[in-house]
């Protein structure tokens, strides 16, 4: 792994053996759920129960994982296609993923978002969206609504290191900046964008820097640890809640699998991947703490594994159950209906 | 319980694929993620991992094998306790050995217009390629940017082979920034190079419309003559399959709106590659707008290095005399549809390929309604001010006492386009519409 991972600021600190046994075990069961219900994805695309794009968030489970574990009751958040992670920390319900997923009615945009779009306004999940960058600029525009209304509550904004080079997420960074909005950019740096390393599109790849000329902080955090994540995410969080403006923290992270289910990844080897996954698996280094913590033993783990395999396999045939959706859907949705 | 191992789809589009090689023989032990073998489309080589742990128990499709149909068992895996006797589940598909008859589509075969040539059967991507390529071995000052253009080959695979051929220099992959490679190819083609700008699909071009109808189209106007903009924006347009709203919208319409520009949308490989070396020596903007599913169809294509199509010329693919139907890009594939059914009925359509939505070859749709008195046309985009409005609302104007019947336009419905595989297909014209719409205008019970 490049040293950037080791840069981590050393800030407060949420340091691993303050968190609790049980809230480790917490972060580690929901891990595992995005780990497991990605994999079964892959397999019911493989099958041809899903269509489309369909991009695995395997690898990065820390990221959302730890953000989510500091964020507070109203914060929003906001993300591209790489989704079903943000989805299922957030609370949003495996089935209603899975079923968006195959395209059914009991997906949560009745199947007609797919993979890459769904929403929960209950949940303050704001999608779900195609287009690399657009959420940028929509995630501040969310906190933007939190200042108007004076709230106290942070949006969060989740883009990859290829749509850090968009220059919508440059003006989204001038005004957040200007007018001071309480937004968290969240640069989830995997790597690549597509096929495209980060050395290949950018002219400089210290992605936490990049809102120096707006004068925005950032750091730099490794992504493969979930404490690290929490620890960041806590001072960002907290700096744009108590009125200093948007905060940028740069993730480093690695996706396991192509960039979508059809992309052969011939761009990098074998042997990156297997490092990533041998040595900086998120979840395999909470596991041995928590074994060599004492928090929990070999049966324990057993079981949640085997809970979280019931969750996925009733998500994935509750999804294949569903039905589609009824014909009229097809015109329903367009406009608000006037009511 | 053992489970078995599916040939998977690895891209929206793919039906079956060669199983080119593997990993694991029988007997051995696999855990999640292993790669277990490499399948081949055409498209690309793509890696089978392991989604489950436990043992190879039995490889039911050879290394080697062509046209595996997409959701074939290729492998058995067992878990422990099993052996190979172990009965599958319930539901598995172990008797249903590869046929290659039900998984192929059947390969669309295009009748050559004239045959001054040798004919070669190309693919659409192909034809793409080789006029790309061409061009460029004739004018140094072609050049090619875009997303994944380069190194990966392209993300369709449209430029594969380039780069090795023309180097880092001609050959660019761009970061994800439309808005400012559209722009920088515009400066470069004002400076008098030609460059050849890739959207990864036309739903990304959105992000950079601004320069494709602020920068490029009117250019040479405002300079009063003076400031050329030689420039091709190409990519895929259109529905593609199962990739929701955001990624599966038809441009046509918008583009063809814009005076400054020419567009240009074919059908077959021969159009395809005819068509795209003229709009690389057009001195003007042109905006090329491919299909994603049409890409992988074999069509017979000159086996020429000078094979040029004229823009803003229609092309006559059927002679008929009751009903002119109006098509272009994919839509052509549904009006073939549905003209088998059409002669069963006894109506001869004559058929007309746009191949260039602007300028628009009016010239053509009128004569063909002046013998047809009938007008149908057929477009996948949406309805509300169409190019099918354009064209219908131009013959009622200029040809109304040539007809017996109202225009007709049949295409994509007022929605955008849903993710769920039921909706999407009702979203799409069909053959069956088109049917519906001959029979009325014709008169046909
Ligand atoms: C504006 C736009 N251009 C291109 C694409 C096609 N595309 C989808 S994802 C992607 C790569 C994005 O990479 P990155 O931002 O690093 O996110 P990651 O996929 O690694 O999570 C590309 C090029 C798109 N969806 N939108
Ligand atoms: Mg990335």
């Amino acid at each position: 792994m490049s040293s950037d991972h080791k840069k981590s600021t050393k800030q407060s600190a949420v340091k691993p053996e303050k968190v609790k046994p049980k809230q480790k075990i917490e972060l580690y069961r929901q891990m595992l759920l995005i780990r497991r219900f990605e994999e079964k994805a892959g397999q019911l695309y493989g099958m041809g129960h899903i269509g489309g794009f369909c991009h695995l968030y395997i690898g990065q489970e820390a990221v959302v994982t730890g953000m989510n574990a500091v964020k507070e009751e109203g914060d929003q958040v906001i993300t591209g296609y790489r989704d079903h992670g943000h989805m299922l920390v957030c609370g949003m319900e495996p089935n209603g993923v899975m079923a968006e997923l195959t395209g059914r009615e009991g997906g949560y945009s009745r199947g007609k978002g797919g993979s890459m779009h769904m929403f929960s306004v209950e949940k303050k999940f704001y999608g779900g969206h195609g287009i690399v960058g657009a959420q940028v600029p929509l995630g501040t525009g969310l906190a933007f609504a939190n200042k108007y209304r004076d709230n106290g509550n942070v949006s969060m904004a989740y883009f990859g290191d290829g749509a850090a080079n968009q220059g919508q997420v440059y003006e989204s960074f001038n005004m957040a900046k200007l007018w001071s909005l309480p937004v968290v950019f969240v640069i989830e740096n995997n790597r690549y964008g597509m096929g495209t390393s980060i050395e290949r599109a950018s002219s400089t790849t210290d992605l936490s820097h990049r809102g120096a000329s707006f004068d925005i902080p950032g750091i730099k955090c490794d992504g493969m640890d979930v404490f690290k994540v929490m620890q960041a995410g806590k001072e960002a969080l907290a700096h744009a809640r108590s009125g200093k403006g948007p905060f940028i923290i740069e993730m480093v992270t690695y996706r396991y699998r192509g960039h979508s289910m059809s992309d052969p990844a011939k761009y990098r080897s074998r042997d990156e991947v297997d490092e990533m996954r041998k040595d900086h698996d998120p979840i395999t280094t909470l596991k041995d703490m928590l074994l060599e913590d004492g928090d929990i033993d070999e049966a324990g783990l057993k079981e949640i594994d085997a809970e979280i395999r019931k969750v996925v396999s009733e998500a994935a045939e509750f999804a294949q159950n569903s039905p589609e959706p009824k014909t009229d859907e097809l015109y329903t949705d367009i406009l608000v209906a006037n009511d | 319980m053992p489970v078995e191992v599916l040939m998977p789809a690895l891209s929206p589009t793919m039906e079956k694929g060669t199983l080119a090689k593997w990993h694991v023989s029988e007997g051995d032990t696999v855990g999640s993620g292993d790669v277990i073998a490499e399948i081949e489309t055409d498209k690309a080589t793509m890696e089978v991992e392991s989604v489950e742990e436990g043992r190879i128990g039995k490889i039911l499709v050879s290394e080697g094998t062509l046209d595996v149909p997409v959701n074939a068992p290729i492998a058995i895996i067992l878990y422990e306790g099993d052996d190979e006797n172990t009965p599958l589940p319930e539901g598995s598909k172990q008797q249903a050995e590869p046929d290659a008859k039900e998984s192929a589509a059947p390969e669309k075969q295009e009748e050559p217009e004239k045959a001054p040539t040798n004919q070669v059967k190309i693919t659409v991507r192909e034809a793409l390629r080789d006029a790309m390529a061409e061009e460029m071995r004739k004018d140094e000052t072609v050049f090619v940017m875009g997303e994944e253009v380069a190194e990966y080959q392209g993300a369709y695979k449209v430029t594969q082979g380039l780069l090795d051929e023309f180097g880092a220099r001609r050959v660019i992959d761009t970061p994800i920034t439309e808005y400012g490679f559209a722009g920088i190819g515009c400066g470069a083609a004002m400076a008098g190079l030609r460059p050849i700008v890739e959207f990864m699909t036309f739903n990304f071009a959105m992000q950079a419309i601004d320069h494709i109808i602020n920068s490029a189209a009117k250019t040479l106007y405002m300079s009063g003559g003076q400031m050329r903009c030689p420039i091709v924006f190409r990519g895929p347009n259109g529905a593609a399959s199962r990739v929701g709203a955001q990624h599966s919208q038809d441009y046509s319409a918008w583009y063809a709106s814009v005076p400054g520009l020419k567009v240009i949308a074919p059908y077959t490989a021969a159009d395809a590659k005819g068509l795209l070396k003229a709009a690389i020596r057009d001195p003007n903007p042109v905006v090329f707008l491919e299909n994603e599913m049409l890409y992988g169809q074999s069509f017979d294509v000159p086996d020429t290095d000078d094979h040029i199509v004229p823009i803003g010329k229609a092309n006559i693919r059927q002679q008929g005399d009751d009903v002119t139907i109006v098509s272009y890009s994919r839509g052509l594939a549904y009006v073939e549809e549905a003209d088998a059914a059409l002669k069963e009925l006894n109506i001869n359509a004559e058929v007309i390929d746009l191949r260039t939505l602007r300028p628009l070859d009016m010239e053509t749709i009128l004569t063909s309604v002046k013998k047809t008195n009938r007008l149908i046309v057929v477009e996948e985009g949406w309805p509300v001010c169409s190019v099918g409005s354009e064209i219908c609302s131009a013959v009622s104007s200029l040809a109304f006492d040539d007809l017996d019947a109202p225009c007709l336009k049949v295409s994509g419905k007022d929605v955008p386009m849903p993710y769920a595989a039921n909706l999407e297909k009702l979203a799409l014209p069909t053959a069956g519409d088109i049917v519906e719409a001959v029979k009325k205008v014709t008169y046909t019970q």
